[in-house]
């Protein structure tokens, strides 16, 4: 082999290895140690920990109550969701854009935060039900700490990832479906529930199982509802373990996270066997079918909407902004009463809040900006590359993040909990093990539009780079990095929205002095100082929509569907 | 410059053989067009050739260097060919300097030559001044030219186009091809070149590569392919070459022997050496065919007449063979109509040569 054939595999067997080492620290290392952990503890095969599990009944209480609220919440997300959808799509309706950006925020907002906004409007101390006179007497138990109070709360945080779905499936309905069964005498009614609906099924079940997932893996609604009504599912059952007995009862624990990815697992299946029971494939492409009419309807049915987004998104911001002004608990809101005090207090005076504020800044930029810079190579061996291999990778990078949240902090902590064996370095107790998390967990929302953004770009872009004798690194830095920047970059600003206010993984593992702002929003708000909670709340919900602003700047640049919230 | 050499190439994607076993040598400073209908494998040739593809089998060399074979491949990026891209991939985030100083950035020439050069072959395409433009504020033409530009500068040992004017509009295409010609003799560049449209070949090239199924079928001079296709694939291809199934009666005598087709009996050109046989077949243009109401000729039936301005188009089938339409071009005043009978002379013919027979 001549010398000049030999340098030329170099720069890309590089690549490739450094991808593959990074998909397999971050997604597969992680996964086979918590396998590990429930099949042979200790290094010997034993069924020790999942008789352990199934004999506790505390296991099954908080599995039931899981797959409760699971349903329930899925349930509500998805007949919302689609309704919302539906309605938007199909009819006439006005200010579409800013419909779809309203409705689609509560997604971009922390559950925890969303549930505390609830909290702050429904509660006896409620300085809105107090504005306007409406409060119950203190003491009075807050009716959202319930069961129902969780699936509520549940579908309005799942209802618009219900809806993008189902929305995306009705673009691409093609007119000529709609038009003929017009033709063939059924009104829109009948249209919509014999043939849109019954074509829209496996929208519906993607959205539904993707829903089902987020609801049986959501710690922040169950966390802030459900424990001061002792009412736990598996994710706050783990925490509280956790909090409770540390990492000698990290066997357990890993037990109840698997159970909770079995669980989840189970979702997907489902919809899957469901999709395939008849054939929904639509073959044609055309443009989408004329909007429906609404006529003397329209009016009552946009009233009805923003009925809807002043329910869902206004009116617990106003609450959260609200309790954000209030000096203490129970004291009703007047101009003379309003004061900023709360503000100034988690962001310069509270020590664990300040140091939380600037962990989850630094935390979250070290995310996004790792995951755009690995999301470009990747990308390019999953969307460019020859190897079939890689794009079976792709999968496992999926899973960190299609797995619940807690799943991948339990298989976190046991990676990390003694040191790296030969180097000696301790990640156990530090941010460091937070940061690895992000990492693994946040990486595939970095990668999808990414990838997409790599479908978009004509190949011979690179090519003629090639043929100009430039070689792989070259053309990584002076081609391929900035044509899909747009892409990746939006990629990593979804990242820092997501991980600036995140909570299900830093609960569980966080110590003191790597506290993030989703941990001291939690103890604040378990400690009954909810005031300094909303406060952090109001600040980090600012932050994200200041940030959903900038990357709207991108937006010609992108891939359609990259940024959730715009039509 | 350099020549170029595919000897008995394979390309094979899972069981599907896209390039079989295709031997072409392209001399040092010549025209190649690679000819073919879509799917034959042209532009996997062409990939091969540039690198972005890998052998299967056989062998390719520019110059003396074996660049794809059994050892392995050089990279595309070291094979210093330049390529036309159809949709000129020019890079949107650079301006039309950047994009043709790209390849001498890489080769970290000296900024001012560098500079120089790209002005040199900005002059070169006549886009003095555009230097600064951004690739979307040009027009189909203009983006032609950057794409020439940016290969030309680098000056390459080989440059391939790959059906570089399928995206412009008839007027451009004419003066395209007249640029490209006159780019080829001034760079004196060996050059292959992609494309479905024959005309486009035939004005541009010194010899014509013609495809088929991934098989070389001819590689001739665009003359030698209008009048002496080497099979059946190549002679109905090239301007709608009219087969007819014909009897070889006598061997060659001065290149020409004697065929029997349709029951009459005529001359038609052939290969030295042909001897008398069966079941061969006989390649006519329209414009061996004649009208001859007196004379002898086929008898038969006009089936379609369609008008083209100028001359019409006539469809044509005798009756000793009613399945084979014959067609031809008689120019204004039209006479013939649907349903005349007409008698129709061949005035000449090709015989092609027996399968298997080496050109």
């Amino acid at each position: 082999m001549s010398t000049r054939i030999r340098e030329s595999l170099g720069q890309e067997m590089v690549l490739t290895a450094a991808v593959a080492v990074v998909i397999v620290l971050l997604s597969l290392l992680p996964m086979l140690r918590l396998i590990k952990e429930i099949v042979a503890p200790g290094g010997t095969f034993s069924g020790m920990a999942i008789e352990a599990g199934l004999r506790s009944p505390a296991t099954w209480i908080a599995t039931w109550h899981t797959l409760v609220v699971g349903v329930g919440g899925t349930l509500l997300a998805v007949l919302s969701g689609t309704l919302v959808a539906v309605l938007v799509t199909l009819t006439d309706i006005r200010g579409r854009s800013a419909l779809v950006l309203c409705y689609v925020m509560p997604l971009m907002i922390a559950p925890q935060v969303t549930a505390l906004a609830w909290l702050q409007l429904f509660g006896p101390a409620s300085p809105f039900l107090k504005l306007i006179g409406a409060a119950p007497p203190l003491g009075t138990k807050n009716p959202l700490y319930s069961t129902s109070g969780i699936i509520l709360l549940l579908g309005v945080q799942y209802g618009p990832l219900v809806f993008l779905l189902v929305r995306a499936g009705l673009r691409k309905l093609p007119r000529e479906l709609v038009e003929a069964a017009r033709a063939g005498g059924a009104g829109w009614f009948t249209v919509l529930v014999t043939i849109v609906l019954p074509l829209m099924t496996p929208s519906i079940m993607a959205a539904a199982a993707l829903a089902f997932v987020s609801c049986v893996g959501n710690f922040g609604i169950p966390a802030f509802l459900g424990i001061p009504a002792n009412y736990l599912v598996l994710p706050t059952l783990i925490y509280q373990r956790l909090a409770g007995g540390g990492p000698a009862v990290l066997g357990e624990a890993a037990f109840l996270s698997v159970l909770i990815g079995v669980i989840a697992m189970a979702g997907i299946l489902a919809q899957e066997v469901m999709s395939r029971r008849r054939d929904y494939r639509i073959s044609s492409t055309s443009l989408p079918a004329e909007p429906y009419e609404l006529g003397r309807w329209r009016p009552a049915v946009q009233a009805g909407m923003w009925l809807l987004i002043v329910v869902v998104l206004l009116l617990p911001l106003f609450g959260l902004v609200l309790a954000s002004l209030v000096p203490g608990y129970g004291i009703a809101l007047t101009a003379k009463t309003a004061t900023l005090d709360n503000y100034r207090f988690v962001l310069f005076e509270h020590d664990a809040a300040s140091r939380a504020f600037f962990n989850s800044f630094w935390l979250s930029i070290a995310a996004a900006f790792f995951a755009v810079l690995v999301a470009v190579p990747i990308g390019y061996l999953i969307a460019w590359g020859k190897q079939r291999w890689v794009r079976l990778l792709n999968l496992s990078v999926e899973l960190p993040y299609a797995l619940p949240g807690v799943v991948l902090a339990i298989a976190s902590l046991l990676l990390f909990l003694r040191p790296i064996p030969l180097t000696g370095i301790q990640l156990y107790n530090t941010v460091w093990i937070i940061l690895y998390a992000y990492l693994a967990r946040f990486l595939v929302l970095a990668l999808r539009p990414t990838i997409s953004g790599y479908h978009q770009i004509d190949r011979a872009l690179e090519e003629a780079a090639q043929v100009a004798g430039a070689g792989l690194f070259m053309r990584m830095r002076t081609i391929i990095f900035p044509l899909v920047a747009p892409a990746a970059i939006a990629g990593g600003l979804l990242i820092f929205m997501t991980a600036l206010s995140e909570l299900t993984v830093s609960a569980l593992l966080w110590s003191s002095g790597s506290e993030t702002i989703g941990v001291v929003m939690f103890s604040f708000e378990q400690g009954g100082d909810s005031n300094y909670a909303a406060a952090m709340s109001v600040i980090t919900v600012a932050v994200t929509f200041v940030l959903m602003l900038v990357t709207n700047m991108l937006a010609a640049h992108l891939p359609s569907g990259v940024l959730p919230w715009r039509d | 410059m350099a020549r170029l050499t595919l000897d008995h190439v394979t390309k094979s994607f899972a069981d599907f053989d896209a390039v079989k076993d295709v031997s072409i040598d392209v001399g040092d400073g010549e025209f190649l067009a690679v000819l073919g209908p879509s799917g034959c494998g042209k532009t996997t040739l062409l990939r091969l050739v540039a690198g972005f593809e890998k052998v299967t089998s056989g062998e390719i060399r520019i110059g003396s260097e074996v660049v794809s074979g059994k050892g392995g491949s050089v990279a595309p990026e070291k094979r210093r060919v330049g390529i036309v891209f159809q949709n000129y991939a020019l890079w949107p985030h650079m301006t039309v300097a950047e994009n043709i100083g790209y390849s001498l950035k890489v080769a970290k020439l000296d900024k001012a030559v560098a500079r120089q050069k790209v002005a040199d072959a900005l002059a070169l395409v006549n886009l003095q001044g555009l230097g600064d433009r951004r690739p979307a504020n040009l027009s189909g033409g203009q983006r032609q030219r950057v794409a020439l530009a940016r290969c030309l500068v680098a000056a390459p040992s080989l440059v391939l186009f790959d059906e570089p004017l399928a995206n412009l509009d008839v007027h451009l295409r004419a003066s395209m091809e007249d640029e490209f010609a006159a780019f080829h003799k001034r760079t004196g560049t060996t050059i292959v070149y992609i494309t479905h449209d024959q005309a486009e070949a035939m004005a541009l090239a010194d010899r014509i590569a013609v495809m088929d199924h991934g098989r070389l079928a001819q590689l001739a001079t665009p003359r030698e392919l209008y009048h002496e296709p080497a099979n059946e694939m190549v002679a109905s291809f090239i301007s709608q070459g009219i087969l007819l199934p014909a009897d070889v009666l006598s061997a060659e005598v001065a290149g020409h022997c004697k065929v029997r087709v349709l029951g009459t009996e005529l001359l038609v050109r052939c290969r030295p050496g042909e001897r008398p046989r069966a079941g061969a077949r006989i390649c006519c243009r329209s414009a061996d065919l004649d009208v001859s109401p007196d004379g002898p000729g086929l008898d038969g039936l006009v089936k379609r007449v369609i008008y083209q301005g100028g001359a019409a188009r006539i469809e044509f089938t005798s009756s000793a063979g009613p399945d084979l339409t014959l067609h031809f071009e008689q120019p204004d005043p039209v006479m013939l109509e649907v349903g005349a009978q007409a008698r129709l002379c061949i005035k000449s013919g090709w015989l092609i040569p027996a399968a298997g027979v080496a050109s």
